[in-house]
């Protein structure tokens, strides 16, 4: 087993390598079946390990490769934990680098970065696997720093474009406030626990339950509560919650691929991953969990509504993703680990379709990103549509589609929940249904259907995408047609993920109480109809067919009715304008003040140069007494006499 | 092999006297075979290093490879030498970085060739004697000599304000360092002894333990550099040829921190415990403050000089916070922690800024800028090495994986047990840091060629490939296995531990 995961990690690690370093020894064919296979080995061996694991329920695999390095008592590891969860992550992410890689041949077909380009997908699909499948926060931190790395040099791929290069640059930095509150977590975890290993940290934690730490004089916190809410940071870092998401829509300067892949299927999972592999910490923490479902609410909610607003067609999709993440975040805050990790699977599949299929529309369109220019593409690209209509069926959760499992399985659990900001939580939950709807028709509508919009050279050349591009749009669109009533029985209703996700006693019985009993798919899906949720999506959908293809006037008239709304979403609530005025102008300007005034100026300028200058000035002073002239010396020594003179004087005694 | 030589004065001797051997023929002689000369006797002093490490017993603290014999034994000063895990690696950085730094003057240097080469072998034999030295004395003498030699390399070869540079590098360093001179001379009257190991067990008041502590303070935090002493390195920087910028930051600011793990915290720890605070605010300052007038700089070496001095605040910040950490956790073994990530994170920016300067360099050689402004682009004629930047450039940020990881994290971890707050502050760098390095990275490297001088850029050659491909291997080496540097000075980091530990002024009172 153990020898099993290290193919799994290093079988794309090595196609990377090769692909990246071997040149034209490699080849642009070579590069893509090295990373090819390796990933597709990585993907069957993952499978191997699922069955394994979760299907042949072998015990789970705690094994540490070696030591990173000792100091202070303390030894940090290298090392894989293999359990239901981790299981479930490798399937998913092997399984949809594997689709990408193979969809890259033909997207990515005549980029002069083509090598480059495989071997970046490659690393990154080692780094997420090391991350999924670390036994400690070490490894964790790496894989979660490196996952940003490949991420950034995606984003930044066609450096020529100063957009794709501003957009890198932001989605690091972005990042790296998330790693900064989450490294302060790991750096508490270590100070509670005595070391950095899952397996301890868990067994220790409950002991911790009401321990405090004083970061303010007098003002005693749970120490749970500081760390989760750490560690959480980082994971509104990566999985771009409020009010750190602002990285991820300018990410899609990136190929599409590449958004499918890591900037919507995985890496910005992993925040949601992380929480839920620190459920043992979370569950002891009602303040962390209910910053966790509070943040979720809103970012799920208000992201949505952008969606509503943009042209570009891959913006809509990265903040339909932004609102999905929002609603396995608040998954999390309530507590429902299984129906976050659910929902990131199923959302997984569909977002990635959506995302590769938005790709296979922009190849149509000669890279013509903007939907105002489509329409009726419906009979140019079918397999597109279809596979589209697949993917955005599931994204709003239509009865029977994968997303309608795990998204119904959220709102059940939030309306459930107890934890404080439950209430608002179901409420942002519940609108977003509508929201979503509307916004993903929307794309729909635009795209596949109603008047052709595009221009008449564009309209000549329309046609379908090689199949290397409509395979993967296949094999994604299955998953997301049938994984949800598969998964929804053990996953939502049984013991699928066993110890690998921790409930406390409270929220145990609260999912209990949610599970109920389990009679079949087709009853979950009879019962969904009669479920406002249901009702809230044909509504957006609905209201997307009267406003952009029965009435497509609406819209407009809507939009000068509520200009001030309009404005607000267009500025996207003034999140950009605000952090580049005050964070990144303002350390420029404090860097360059302090610079200025306090090394030139003051230590240069009136310390060292002022020393110097002193030291200057007086041995001018020195210089100017030895004049050399024997009448100046005279003239001194008279007047030194007399001053002794008065000094004698004036001390004898009366 | 078993080599019957006084290892440590070879190490320190050949390497001087093969400069001197250098300067002295070379004039004459074609200047490829000086290079060849000079590289080859840094390779041997490279490989006689090793041979330290072969031989170098893990499982103890006392010094090792110990050679004594009387030097002016009236005074008893003896010409005494020996190493332990502290002194070990950065011995091995400074023989490493020499002969990157030969290699780098290679076709670079075309003015007198010999001293150039010689002057750097020379510095080599000093750099090592400090970390050598275990008479005090002796220390001091390499200490001061050592400056001769950078003096002349930046005030030769440097730039059009050389002048300006060397002699504020000069007056500072020496300033601080002739009180440190004051210092030694006070201990002798109290240990009758130059012996370093017999000024650490001196029994000092805390009145004196102060005075001697400002004093070390003074030439230590100078060399570090520690703000608000900081302002002679960026010029010092600026002015430099490539060769010295590298010695510079991968070897000479170490000595700052190895002052303080060998003198400061031994011989004054109540001292340290007492000023800790200050030590403290002004590590915390150089991470912060500097790291935002980083982000400010337009020349490229400014901005790795003042990443530079950034970073170096972690070291003494991973220094003085051991005994916050001590009052947090009452157990000096977390101390441990923060102590080996402040030398692990001297090794690594010994690696990561002499990469750096050596990209600058690179660049430099080809433009003859050092202006970001008149870059951009470059990715697009040199992409080989905008990859090796873009590695550099992420260690600069202490990404996981890279040996810029290792030394930040241990330091983060550690004073997080000290205070909430100082985790919190240095941690800050991780934003900063990034900020400051992608930028300047984004502006030189990505974006479409704007200048036709960047047009013409062509990649790098094999020479330049070799030098930053051995730099990329340690700094990929040490973020993915630092262990065996770690294990290196295990036992030497305990025992000072136990030297701080034990406060000299409960002893003088229970005599």
């Amino acid at each position: 087993m153990k020898e099993l995961c290290l193919y799994i990690v290093l079988a794309p690690l090595l196609g990377a390598l090769l692909a990246g370093l071997g040149g034209r020894a490699v080849g642009r064919a070579g590069s893509h079946w090295v990373t090819i296979l390796g990933v597709g080995i990585s993907f069957a061996l993952s499978v191997v390990v699922f069955s394994r694991v979760v299907l042949g329920h072998e015990p789970p695999l705690n094994v540490n490769l070696y030591t990173w390095l000792g100091a202070g008592g303390v030894d940090f590891h290298v090392g894989f934990l293999i359990d239901q969860l981790t299981a479930t992550m490798m399937v998913v992410v092997t399984f949809v680098s594997w689709m990408v890689h193979i969809y890259t041949v033909g997207y990515m077909h005549d980029d002069p970065g083509y090598q480059r380009f495989f071997s970046y997908i490659a690393l990154f699909t080692f780094s997420m696997l090391m991350l999924v499948m670390a036994n400690n926060f070490l490894q964790l931190f790496f894989g979660w720093e490196a996952v940003g790395v490949v991420s950034y040099l995606l984003i930044g791929f066609w450096y020529q474009r100063d957009t794709a290069i501003y957009a890198n640059l932001k989605a690091f930095l972005v990042n790296r406030v998330g790693d900064f509150g989450f490294l302060l977590g790991i750096a508490a975890v270590l100070m509670s626990c005595g070391t950095l290993d899952y397996a301890a940290v868990f067994a220790k934690a409950p002991s911790l339950a009401e321990t405090t730490i004083t970061l303010w004089s007098g003002h005693p916190w749970s120490l749970m509560t500081v760390t989760c809410v750490l560690l959480f940071v980082g994971a509104m870092g990566k999985s771009a919650q409020v009010p750190l998401h602002v990285w991820l829509p300018d990410s899609m300067e990136g190929p599409t691929p590449i958004s499918a892949l890591i900037h919507a299927a995985t890496m910005v999972t992993a925040g949601i991953f992380m929480v839920a592999r620190m459920s043992p910490l979370f569950e002891l923490s009602t303040t962390a969990l209910s910053v966790v479902l509070v943040i979720g609410g809103i970012t799920a909610f208000f992201m949505g509504l952008l969606a509503l607003v943009q042209n570009d067609i891959k913006r809509v999709v990265a903040y339909s993703t932004l609102s999905q993440l929002g609603y396995m975040t608040a998954a999390l805050g309530a507590s429902a680990y299984s129906a976050a990790i659910f929902h990131l699977m199923t959302h997984a599949f569909f977002k990635a379709l959506l995302f590769l299929a938005a790709g296979s529309v922009i190849i149509g369109m000669h890279h013509e990103q903007d939907m105002r220019k489509m329409g009726g593409l419906r009979k140019y690209l079918p397999i597109t549509w279809l596979t589209s209509l697949v993917g955005s069926l599931a994204l709003i959760g239509f009865p029977g589609t994968a997303g309608f499992f795990s998204k119904d399985a959220i709102i059940e659990a939030v309306k459930l929940s107890h934890t404080p900001g439950a209430a608002i939580g179901y409420a942002a939950c519940l609108v977003s249904v509508f929201v979503t709807a509307l916004y993903t028709f929307r794309l729909v509508f635009l795209v596949f259907h109603g008047q052709e919009r595009m221009d008449h050279h564009t309209q000549e050349h329309l046609h379908e995408s090689p199949a290397v591009v409509w395979v993967p749009l296949v094999a994604l669109a299955i998953p997301s047609l049938v994984i949800g009533a598969i998964g929804v029985g053990p996953i939502i209703f049984g013991d699928y993920f066993g110890g690998s996700i921790f409930l406390n006693a409270a929220h145990l019985e609260a999912n209990t109480e949610l599970a109920g009993e389990f009679h079949g798919v087709t009853a979950i899906i009879l019962h969904g109809l009669l479920q406002p949720p249901f009702w809230l999506a044909m509504a957006g959908v609905a209201t997307a067919w009267l406003c952009y293809l029965k009435q497509p006037s609406i819209p407009a008239r809507v939009g000068s009715a509520l200009a001030p709304l309009r404005r607000i979403l267009e500025a996207k609530y003034g999140f950009d304008t605000f952090n580049a005025w005050f964070f990144a102008g303002g350390a420029r300007g404090v860097g360059w003040l302090l610079w200025r005034a306090g090394d030139v100026g003051l230590i240069d300028g009136v310390i060292v140069n002022g020393s110097a200058r002193l030291v200057g000035w007086w041995s001018q002073v020195l210089r100017g007494l030895q004049s050399g002239y024997l009448y100046h010396y005279a003239f001194a020594m008279i007047l030194g006499l007399l001053a002794l003179l008065a000094v004698f004087v004036h001390k004898m005694p009366a | 092999m078993q080599l019957d030589l006084p290892l440590l004065s070879t190490v320190i001797w050949l390497p001087i006297l093969g400069g001197l051997w250098v300067i002295f023929t070379g004039s004459g002689r074609r200047e490829r075979s000086v290079r060849v000369d000079a590289l080859v006797i840094s390779i041997v002093v490279f490989a006689l290093s090793l041979l330290l490490y072969r031989d170098f017993d893990l499982s103890t603290a006392d010094m090792q490879f110990v050679e004594l014999k009387p030097w002016i034994a009236a005074f008893k000063i003896n010409y005494h030498l020996g190493i332990d895990g502290i002194a070990l690696p950065l011995i091995l950085l400074t023989t490493f970085t020499t002969i990157l730094v030969i290699a780098a003057g290679w076709e670079v240097i075309d003015q007198r060739v010999n001293q150039y080469m010689g002057a750097f072998l020379i510095l080599e034999g000093f750099m090592v004697g400090v970390f050598c030295a275990l008479d005090a004395l002796l220390f001091y003498v390499f200490w001061e000599a050592m400056l001769i030699p950078m003096f002349l390399i930046i005030g030769i070869w440097g730039g059009p304000r050389r002048v300006y540079a060397t002699v504020k590098f000069f007056l500072y360093t020496f300033m601080g360092s002739v009180l440190m001179l004051v210092a030694l001379l006070y201990l002798y009257t109290q240990a009758h002894s130059f012996a370093i190991p017999d000024l650490q067990a001196a029994q000092l008041t805390a009145v004196e333990q102060q005075w001697i502590f400002i004093a070390f303070l003074l030439a230590f935090a100078v060399k570090v550099p520690m703000w608000p002493v900081h302002t002679w390195l960026p010029d010092a920087h600026v002015e430099a040829p490539t060769g010295g910028s590298v010695v510079l930051a991968a070897i000479m600011l170490k000595m700052g921190g190895y002052g303080f793990l060998r003198f400061s915290l031994p011989i004054t720890p109540d001292a340290s415990a007492a000023l800790d605070g200050f030590m403290i605010a002004l590590s915390l300052i150089a991470v912060v403050y500097i790291g935002l007038v980083a982000l400010a700089q337009q020349d490229m070496k400014k901005l790795i000089a003042y990443s530079s001095i950034s970073h170096m605040g972690f070291v003494t910040l991973g220094l003085f916070a051991i005994f916050d950490i001590f009052a947090g956790t009452s157990d000096w073994q977390a101390a441990t922690m923060s102590i080996e990530g402040a030398v692990a994170q001297m090794i690594s920016h010994g690696f990561v800024s002499g990469a750096l300067f050596l990209c600058v360099g690179v660049l430099y050689d080809r433009l003859h800028s050092r202006q970001i402004n008149d870059y951009g682009g470059v990715a697009n004629t040199m992409p080989k090495f905008a990859a090796f930047m873009l590695l550099f450039a992420m260690a600069n940020t202490g990404l996981p994986g890279t040996s810029g990881f290792v030394g930040e994290f241990l330091i983060i971890l550690s004073v997080f047990k000290a205070s909430f707050w100082y985790a919190f502050t240095a941690a800050t760098t991780l934003v900063i840091g990034a900020a400051y390095t992608l930028w300047m990275y984004k502006r030189v490297v990505f974006g479409e060629i704007r200048h036709a001088k960047v047009a013409a850029l062509t990649d790098i050659n094999a020479r330049e490939a070799a030098i930053l491909t051995s730099l990329a291997a340690l700094v990929l080496l040490f973020g993915l296995w630092p262990a065996p540097l770690l294990d290196m000075m295990h036992a030497s980091v305990q025992h000072l531990v136990e030297q701080v530990a034990q406060s000299k002024l409960s002893v003088a009172a229970h005599e």
